[in-house]
Protein backbone atom coordinates (compact mmCIF):
# COMPACT_ATOMS: atom_id res chain seq x y z
CA UNK A 1 0.00 0.00 0.00
CA UNK A 2 1.33 3.52 -1.12
CA UNK A 3 0.27 6.45 0.84
CA UNK A 4 -0.24 9.74 -0.77
CA UNK A 5 0.68 12.82 1.28
CA UNK A 6 -3.10 13.39 1.59
CA UNK A 7 -3.84 9.89 3.50
CA UNK A 8 -1.21 10.93 5.85
CA UNK A 9 -2.72 14.55 6.82
CA UNK A 10 -6.02 12.06 6.91
CA UNK A 11 -4.46 9.74 9.31
CA UNK A 12 -2.59 12.45 11.61
CA UNK A 13 -6.25 14.12 11.95
CA UNK A 14 -8.15 10.36 13.01
CA UNK A 15 -4.99 9.73 15.32
CA UNK A 16 -3.23 12.97 16.98
CA UNK A 17 -0.07 12.34 18.74
CA UNK A 18 -0.87 12.13 22.34
CA UNK A 19 0.01 15.85 23.61
CA UNK A 20 3.31 16.44 24.52
CA UNK A 21 4.52 20.08 25.64
CA UNK A 22 3.45 21.86 22.97
CA UNK A 23 4.34 25.96 23.38
CA UNK A 24 3.30 27.15 26.57
CA UNK A 25 0.53 30.03 27.11
CA UNK A 26 3.34 31.98 29.62
CA UNK A 27 3.35 36.27 28.88
CA UNK A 28 6.73 37.54 28.33
CA UNK A 29 6.75 41.42 30.20
CA UNK A 30 10.81 42.79 29.77
CA UNK A 31 11.28 44.95 33.14
CA UNK A 32 8.10 44.40 34.23
CA UNK A 33 7.18 47.22 31.54
CA UNK A 34 7.79 45.83 27.88
CA UNK A 35 5.23 43.78 26.55
CA UNK A 36 6.04 41.39 24.01
CA UNK A 37 3.43 40.12 21.71
CA UNK A 38 4.55 36.37 21.45
CA UNK A 39 1.77 35.00 19.27
CA UNK A 40 -0.31 36.60 16.99
CA UNK A 41 -2.66 35.83 14.20
CA UNK A 42 -0.97 34.33 11.19
CA UNK A 43 -0.51 37.16 8.61
CA UNK A 44 -2.30 36.65 5.57
CA UNK A 45 0.48 35.40 3.34
CA UNK A 46 0.48 32.21 5.55
CA UNK A 47 -3.16 31.15 5.50
CA UNK A 48 -1.90 28.23 2.75
CA UNK A 49 0.16 26.85 5.44
CA UNK A 50 -2.53 26.10 7.70
CA UNK A 51 -0.96 28.15 10.68
CA UNK A 52 -3.67 30.54 12.34
CA UNK A 53 -1.03 31.93 15.25
CA UNK A 54 2.48 32.91 14.66
CA UNK A 55 4.52 32.17 17.80
CA UNK A 56 7.95 33.53 19.44
CA UNK A 57 10.22 30.96 19.72
CA UNK A 58 10.43 32.37 23.81
CA UNK A 59 7.40 29.52 24.38
CA UNK A 60 8.99 26.71 22.95
CA UNK A 61 11.74 27.36 25.79
CA UNK A 62 11.76 26.13 29.51
CA UNK A 63 10.85 28.05 32.15
CA UNK A 64 14.45 28.99 33.16
CA UNK A 65 15.44 29.89 29.83
CA UNK A 66 12.11 32.33 29.50
CA UNK A 67 12.96 33.88 32.75
CA UNK A 68 16.49 35.06 31.28
CA UNK A 69 14.75 37.20 29.22
CA UNK A 70 12.54 38.80 31.31
CA UNK A 71 14.62 40.98 33.00
CA UNK A 72 17.57 43.24 31.48
CA UNK A 73 19.66 42.11 34.61
CA UNK A 74 19.17 38.62 33.96
CA UNK A 75 20.12 38.95 29.88
CA UNK A 76 23.31 38.22 28.77
CA UNK A 77 22.21 39.46 25.36
CA UNK A 78 22.46 42.92 27.29
CA UNK A 79 25.72 42.74 27.97
CA UNK A 80 27.21 43.34 24.18
CA UNK A 81 24.22 46.19 23.90
CA UNK A 82 26.23 47.65 26.77
CA UNK A 83 29.49 47.01 24.32
CA UNK A 84 27.60 48.17 21.29
CA UNK A 85 26.54 51.64 22.91
CA UNK A 86 30.78 52.54 23.02
CA UNK A 87 30.47 51.47 19.68
CA UNK A 88 27.92 53.71 18.51
CA UNK A 89 30.05 56.76 20.27
CA UNK A 90 32.90 55.73 18.75
CA UNK A 91 34.35 57.90 15.35
CA UNK A 92 36.00 55.26 13.47
CA UNK A 93 37.38 55.62 9.78
CA UNK A 94 38.34 58.42 7.57
CA UNK A 95 35.80 60.67 8.07
CA UNK A 96 36.26 61.05 11.98
CA UNK A 97 32.82 60.12 12.34
CA UNK A 98 30.59 57.84 14.83
CA UNK A 99 26.95 56.11 14.50
CA UNK A 100 25.98 59.06 17.09
CA UNK A 101 27.73 61.54 14.84
CA UNK A 102 24.03 61.67 12.16
CA UNK A 103 22.20 59.50 14.71
CA UNK A 104 22.53 60.88 17.84
CA UNK A 105 21.28 58.86 20.62
CA UNK A 106 20.52 55.24 19.43
CA UNK A 107 16.59 56.25 20.56
CA UNK A 108 16.76 57.52 17.42
CA UNK A 109 16.66 53.85 15.86
CA UNK A 110 13.36 52.93 17.53
CA UNK A 111 11.34 51.56 14.95
CA UNK A 112 14.07 50.24 12.71
CA UNK A 113 14.68 47.11 13.42
CA UNK A 114 10.62 46.27 13.18
CA UNK A 115 10.99 47.15 9.34
CA UNK A 116 13.94 45.32 7.86
CA UNK A 117 14.66 43.71 5.92
CA UNK A 118 13.39 46.42 3.50
CA UNK A 119 13.72 48.30 0.15
CA UNK A 120 16.37 51.04 -0.61
CA UNK A 121 15.52 52.59 -3.19
CA UNK A 122 18.80 54.39 -4.05
CA UNK A 123 20.71 51.34 -3.89
CA UNK A 124 18.16 49.31 -6.12
CA UNK A 125 18.41 46.44 -3.55
CA UNK A 126 16.52 45.01 -0.30
CA UNK A 127 18.80 45.62 2.43
CA UNK A 128 19.26 43.78 5.90
CA UNK A 129 20.07 46.20 8.99
CA UNK A 130 23.62 44.46 8.79
CA UNK A 131 23.95 45.60 5.31
CA UNK A 132 23.14 49.42 6.14
CA UNK A 133 25.06 49.32 9.31
CA UNK A 134 28.29 48.47 7.02
CA UNK A 135 26.58 50.61 4.19
CA UNK A 136 27.33 53.47 7.09
CA UNK A 137 30.57 52.83 8.06
CA UNK A 138 31.70 52.66 4.37
CA UNK A 139 30.14 55.30 2.87
CA UNK A 140 29.61 57.77 5.69
CA UNK A 141 32.30 56.81 7.98
CA UNK A 142 35.21 55.64 5.83
CA UNK A 143 35.72 52.79 7.58
CA UNK A 144 36.23 49.00 7.11
CA UNK A 145 33.15 46.65 6.87
CA UNK A 146 32.06 44.50 9.74
CA UNK A 147 32.15 41.20 9.11
CA UNK A 148 28.64 40.31 8.61
CA UNK A 149 27.83 38.01 11.44
CA UNK A 150 30.63 38.34 13.41
CA UNK A 151 30.56 40.12 16.96
CA UNK A 152 30.48 43.84 16.55
CA UNK A 153 27.50 43.27 13.99
CA UNK A 154 25.49 41.09 16.09
CA UNK A 155 26.20 43.59 19.06
CA UNK A 156 24.90 46.08 16.84
CA UNK A 157 22.01 44.96 16.08
CA UNK A 158 20.84 44.09 19.42
CA UNK A 159 21.48 47.31 20.39
CA UNK A 160 19.26 48.33 17.63
CA UNK A 161 17.29 45.77 18.29
CA UNK A 162 16.46 47.24 21.80
CA UNK A 163 15.10 50.56 20.89
CA UNK A 164 12.40 48.29 18.86
CA UNK A 165 11.15 46.05 21.60
CA UNK A 166 7.56 45.47 21.65
CA UNK A 167 6.83 47.21 18.72
CA UNK A 168 5.35 44.81 15.85
CA UNK A 169 7.62 43.32 13.06
CA UNK A 170 6.00 45.01 9.71
CA UNK A 171 8.32 44.17 6.77
CA UNK A 172 7.25 44.58 3.71
CA UNK A 173 6.53 41.36 1.18
CA UNK A 174 5.57 43.17 -1.98
CA UNK A 175 6.03 46.04 -3.83
CA UNK A 176 9.72 46.33 -4.85
CA UNK A 177 10.94 43.72 -2.30
CA UNK A 178 8.04 40.98 -3.99
CA UNK A 179 10.68 38.90 -6.39
CA UNK A 180 13.17 39.03 -3.21
CA UNK A 181 10.40 38.23 -0.90
CA UNK A 182 9.10 35.36 -3.78
CA UNK A 183 12.76 33.90 -3.81
CA UNK A 184 13.15 34.01 -0.24
CA UNK A 185 9.56 31.65 0.09
CA UNK A 186 11.32 29.20 -2.31
CA UNK A 187 14.45 29.12 -0.73
CA UNK A 188 12.06 28.46 2.80
CA UNK A 189 10.75 25.54 0.63
CA UNK A 190 13.29 24.08 -0.74
CA UNK A 191 14.79 20.49 0.77
CA UNK A 192 18.46 20.35 0.57
CA UNK A 193 21.43 17.93 1.72
CA UNK A 194 21.81 14.36 2.43
CA UNK A 195 18.86 14.56 4.96
CA UNK A 196 16.34 16.43 2.24
CA UNK A 197 15.06 18.99 5.00
CA UNK A 198 13.97 22.10 4.37
CA UNK A 199 12.63 25.06 6.95
CA UNK A 200 9.09 23.71 6.22
CA UNK A 201 10.33 20.00 7.09
CA UNK A 202 10.76 21.34 10.73
CA UNK A 203 9.52 24.53 12.04
CA UNK A 204 6.49 24.31 9.53
CA UNK A 205 5.11 20.88 9.45
CA UNK A 206 6.81 20.00 13.18
CA UNK A 207 6.84 22.82 15.69
CA UNK A 208 6.03 21.92 18.68
CA UNK A 209 7.05 18.22 18.10
CA UNK A 210 10.79 16.81 19.33
CA UNK A 211 14.15 16.47 17.74
CA UNK A 212 15.59 14.48 20.39
CA UNK A 213 15.74 17.26 23.62
CA UNK A 214 15.21 19.68 21.05
CA UNK A 215 11.69 21.48 21.17
CA UNK A 216 10.90 22.52 17.36
CA UNK A 217 9.84 26.20 17.36
CA UNK A 218 8.08 27.98 14.63
CA UNK A 219 11.85 29.44 13.66
CA UNK A 220 10.72 32.87 14.04
CA UNK A 221 13.50 35.56 13.81
CA UNK A 222 11.85 38.39 15.95
CA UNK A 223 14.06 37.70 18.78
CA UNK A 224 17.54 37.72 16.95
CA UNK A 225 20.14 38.60 17.36
CA UNK A 226 19.65 35.84 20.24
CA UNK A 227 21.50 34.79 22.98
CA UNK A 228 22.27 31.43 23.07
CA UNK A 229 23.08 29.40 26.35
CA UNK A 230 24.97 26.72 23.93
CA UNK A 231 27.40 29.02 22.89
CA UNK A 232 27.57 31.78 25.13
CA UNK A 233 27.42 34.50 22.49
CA UNK A 234 24.78 36.76 20.12
CA UNK A 235 23.93 34.55 17.27
CA UNK A 236 22.72 36.43 14.64
CA UNK A 237 20.03 35.54 12.21
CA UNK A 238 22.26 34.98 8.96
CA UNK A 239 24.43 32.70 11.62
CA UNK A 240 21.55 30.47 12.60
CA UNK A 241 20.37 29.84 9.27
CA UNK A 242 24.10 28.24 8.13
CA UNK A 243 23.61 26.47 11.01
CA UNK A 244 20.21 24.54 10.22
CA UNK A 245 21.58 24.15 6.46
CA UNK A 246 24.63 22.84 7.52
CA UNK A 247 22.68 20.43 10.20
CA UNK A 248 20.58 19.22 6.41
CA UNK A 249 24.30 17.75 5.25
CA UNK A 250 23.94 20.27 3.00
CA UNK A 251 26.54 22.88 1.54
CA UNK A 252 25.09 26.08 3.04
CA UNK A 253 25.38 29.53 1.84
CA UNK A 254 27.40 32.42 3.29
CA UNK A 255 26.22 34.80 6.01
CA UNK A 256 25.45 38.04 3.85
CA UNK A 257 24.55 36.20 0.52
CA UNK A 258 21.58 37.29 -1.83
CA UNK A 259 20.22 34.15 -0.33
CA UNK A 260 20.36 34.86 3.11
CA UNK A 261 19.14 38.01 2.45
CA UNK A 262 15.82 36.96 0.46
CA UNK A 263 15.38 33.95 3.02
CA UNK A 264 15.19 36.49 6.26
CA UNK A 265 13.05 38.79 4.46
CA UNK A 266 10.59 35.79 3.96
CA UNK A 267 11.31 34.80 7.34
CA UNK A 268 10.86 37.85 8.98
CA UNK A 269 7.41 38.66 7.07
CA UNK A 270 5.83 34.86 8.43
CA UNK A 271 6.90 36.95 12.16
CA UNK A 272 4.93 40.22 10.78
CA UNK A 273 2.84 41.35 14.07
CA UNK A 274 5.39 39.43 16.70
CA UNK A 275 7.00 41.73 18.48
CA UNK A 276 10.84 42.77 17.91
CA UNK A 277 12.07 41.11 20.96
CA UNK A 278 15.94 41.07 20.68
CA UNK A 279 18.26 40.42 22.42
CA UNK A 280 16.38 37.41 23.05
CA UNK A 281 17.63 34.11 25.38
CA UNK A 282 17.39 30.65 23.93
CA UNK A 283 19.48 27.46 24.74
CA UNK B 1 37.89 5.34 11.86
CA UNK B 2 37.37 8.26 9.29
CA UNK B 3 36.80 6.71 6.17
CA UNK B 4 37.57 9.53 2.61
CA UNK B 5 35.04 9.50 0.30
CA UNK B 6 37.44 7.65 -1.63
CA UNK B 7 37.78 4.72 0.43
CA UNK B 8 33.78 4.59 0.99
CA UNK B 9 33.21 4.72 -2.80
CA UNK B 10 35.90 1.55 -3.21
CA UNK B 11 34.55 0.21 -0.56
CA UNK B 12 31.13 0.24 -2.04
CA UNK B 13 32.42 -1.08 -5.26
CA UNK B 14 34.18 -3.57 -3.70
CA UNK B 15 31.37 -4.67 -1.56
CA UNK B 16 29.16 -5.38 -4.12
CA UNK B 17 31.29 -7.34 -6.66
CA UNK B 18 32.47 -9.75 -4.10
CA UNK B 19 29.47 -10.00 -1.57
CA UNK B 20 26.63 -9.49 -4.09
CA UNK B 21 25.46 -6.65 -1.86
CA UNK B 22 22.64 -4.77 -3.42
CA UNK B 23 23.95 -1.00 -4.48
CA UNK B 24 21.80 1.99 -3.42
CA UNK B 25 20.92 2.22 -7.38
CA UNK B 26 20.10 -1.02 -7.75
CA UNK B 27 17.89 -1.64 -4.99
CA UNK B 28 14.29 -2.77 -6.55
CA UNK B 29 11.06 -2.24 -4.77
CA UNK B 30 8.01 -4.72 -4.95
CA UNK B 31 5.04 -2.31 -5.41
CA UNK B 32 6.81 0.68 -4.52
CA UNK B 33 6.64 -0.07 -1.17
CA UNK B 34 9.01 -2.71 -0.29
CA UNK B 35 12.23 -4.28 -0.73
CA UNK B 36 11.96 -7.91 -0.32
CA UNK B 37 15.50 -9.05 -1.28
CA UNK B 38 17.92 -8.52 1.67
CA UNK B 39 20.64 -5.87 0.90
CA UNK B 40 23.59 -8.36 1.47
CA UNK B 41 22.24 -11.73 1.94
CA UNK B 42 23.81 -12.25 5.39
CA UNK B 43 21.01 -12.18 8.29
CA UNK B 44 20.57 -8.75 9.87
CA UNK B 45 21.61 -9.00 13.89
CA UNK B 46 18.97 -6.96 16.27
CA UNK B 47 21.18 -6.21 18.64
CA UNK B 48 23.52 -4.22 16.47
CA UNK B 49 20.14 -2.61 14.52
CA UNK B 50 19.59 -1.33 18.09
CA UNK B 51 22.63 0.14 19.08
CA UNK B 52 22.54 1.93 15.45
CA UNK B 53 19.20 3.11 16.36
CA UNK B 54 19.83 4.92 19.58
CA UNK B 55 23.31 6.34 18.15
CA UNK B 56 23.48 9.97 17.31
CA UNK B 57 26.57 9.34 14.79
CA UNK B 58 24.45 6.15 13.08
CA UNK B 59 20.96 5.80 12.11
CA UNK B 60 19.90 8.33 15.38
CA UNK B 61 16.36 6.95 14.44
CA UNK B 62 15.46 7.79 18.32
CA UNK B 63 15.93 11.75 17.16
CA UNK B 64 12.56 11.54 15.81
CA UNK B 65 10.92 8.22 16.75
CA UNK B 66 10.34 6.44 20.57
CA UNK B 67 11.33 3.13 20.60
CA UNK B 68 10.20 1.93 23.97
CA UNK B 69 12.80 -0.96 23.95
CA UNK B 70 15.60 1.29 23.67
CA UNK B 71 17.01 3.22 26.85
CA UNK B 72 18.15 6.35 24.90
CA UNK B 73 17.43 9.07 26.58
CA UNK B 74 14.92 12.17 25.23
CA UNK B 75 13.40 9.85 21.97
CA UNK B 76 11.57 12.58 19.86
CA UNK B 77 7.84 12.79 18.03
CA UNK B 78 8.66 14.39 14.52
CA UNK B 79 8.07 10.61 13.64
CA UNK B 80 5.51 7.94 14.65
CA UNK B 81 6.00 5.75 17.66
CA UNK B 82 7.71 2.43 16.58
CA UNK B 83 6.73 0.31 19.43
CA UNK B 84 4.74 -2.59 17.31
CA UNK B 85 6.38 -1.92 13.85
CA UNK B 86 6.83 -5.49 13.61
CA UNK B 87 3.54 -5.99 13.77
CA UNK B 88 2.37 -3.34 11.33
CA UNK B 89 5.04 -3.99 8.40
CA UNK B 90 6.51 -7.05 6.84
CA UNK B 91 10.23 -7.09 6.75
CA UNK B 92 10.32 -6.35 3.36
CA UNK B 93 8.22 -3.13 4.17
CA UNK B 94 10.37 -2.26 6.82
CA UNK B 95 13.35 -2.79 4.43
CA UNK B 96 11.42 -0.05 2.31
CA UNK B 97 10.55 2.77 4.49
CA UNK B 98 14.35 2.58 6.14
CA UNK B 99 16.19 2.85 2.91
CA UNK B 100 13.57 5.21 1.52
CA UNK B 101 10.61 5.68 3.16
CA UNK B 102 9.39 8.76 0.39
CA UNK B 103 8.35 5.35 -1.29
CA UNK B 104 5.54 4.54 0.90
CA UNK B 105 4.65 8.05 2.45
CA UNK B 106 4.98 10.73 -0.08
CA UNK B 107 6.85 13.79 1.19
CA UNK B 108 7.92 12.00 4.27
CA UNK B 109 10.31 14.42 6.00
CA UNK B 110 12.09 10.97 7.02
CA UNK B 111 15.56 11.30 5.41
CA UNK B 112 16.74 8.52 3.11
CA UNK B 113 19.03 5.98 4.86
CA UNK B 114 20.28 3.81 1.09
CA UNK B 115 20.61 7.23 -0.82
CA UNK B 116 23.81 8.53 -2.64
CA UNK B 117 22.68 11.09 -5.23
CA UNK B 118 20.44 13.29 -6.30
CA UNK B 119 19.96 15.38 -3.59
CA UNK B 120 19.95 19.55 -3.39
CA UNK B 121 23.31 21.17 -2.42
CA UNK B 122 24.53 17.92 -1.18
CA UNK B 123 27.35 18.57 1.79
CA UNK B 124 30.48 16.81 2.95
CA UNK B 125 27.87 15.32 5.71
CA UNK B 126 28.23 18.05 8.50
CA UNK B 127 30.64 20.63 7.24
CA UNK B 128 28.52 22.93 5.33
CA UNK B 129 30.90 22.74 3.02
CA UNK B 130 29.89 21.47 -0.79
CA UNK B 131 30.32 17.44 -1.12
CA UNK B 132 30.57 15.45 -4.24
CA UNK B 133 27.90 13.06 -5.19
CA UNK B 134 27.72 9.73 -4.99
CA UNK B 135 27.76 10.77 -1.10
CA UNK B 136 28.26 7.87 1.50
CA UNK B 137 24.70 6.60 2.11
CA UNK B 138 23.82 7.13 5.81
CA UNK B 139 24.13 3.59 6.46
CA UNK B 140 25.72 1.01 5.02
CA UNK B 141 23.74 -1.84 3.69
CA UNK B 142 24.43 -4.37 6.37
CA UNK B 143 23.61 -2.13 8.58
CA UNK B 144 20.15 -1.41 7.12
CA UNK B 145 19.70 -4.80 7.51
CA UNK B 146 20.49 -4.95 11.32
CA UNK B 147 18.00 -2.35 11.74
CA UNK B 148 15.44 -3.78 9.74
CA UNK B 149 16.13 -7.34 11.71
CA UNK B 150 15.59 -5.35 15.10
CA UNK B 151 12.27 -3.45 13.86
CA UNK B 152 11.05 -6.98 12.95
CA UNK B 153 11.36 -7.78 16.87
CA UNK B 154 9.24 -4.94 17.85
CA UNK B 155 5.46 -7.13 18.48
CA UNK B 156 3.20 -5.78 20.82
CA UNK B 157 2.83 -9.17 22.39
Amino acid sequence: MKFKALTVAALTVAMPVMALAGPDDDKLVINGEIEIVTKAAAPAHMEETGIDTVMSGWHFRADETQALEMDDFDNPGMIFVDQAIDAWNMAEGSEGKSCASCHDDPSSMAGVRAVYPKWNEAAGEVRTLAMQVNDCRVNKMGADKWKYAGGDMASMEALISVQSRGMPVNVATDGPVKAVWEQGKELYYTRTGQLDLSCASCHEQNYGNMIRADHLSQGQINGFPTYRLKNAKLNTVHARFKGCIRDTRAETYSPGSAEFVALELYVASRGNGLSVEGPSVRN
Amino acid sequence: MKLTYLTVAATLVAGSAFAAEVGPKEVKYNDDTAIEMSLTGVAGDPEKGAVIMATKSKGNCVACHEISALSAAFQGNVGPMLDGAGDRWSVGELRGLVVNAKMMFEGSVMPSFYQVDGFTRPGNAYTGKAGQEPLAPLLSAQEIEDVVAFLATLKDE
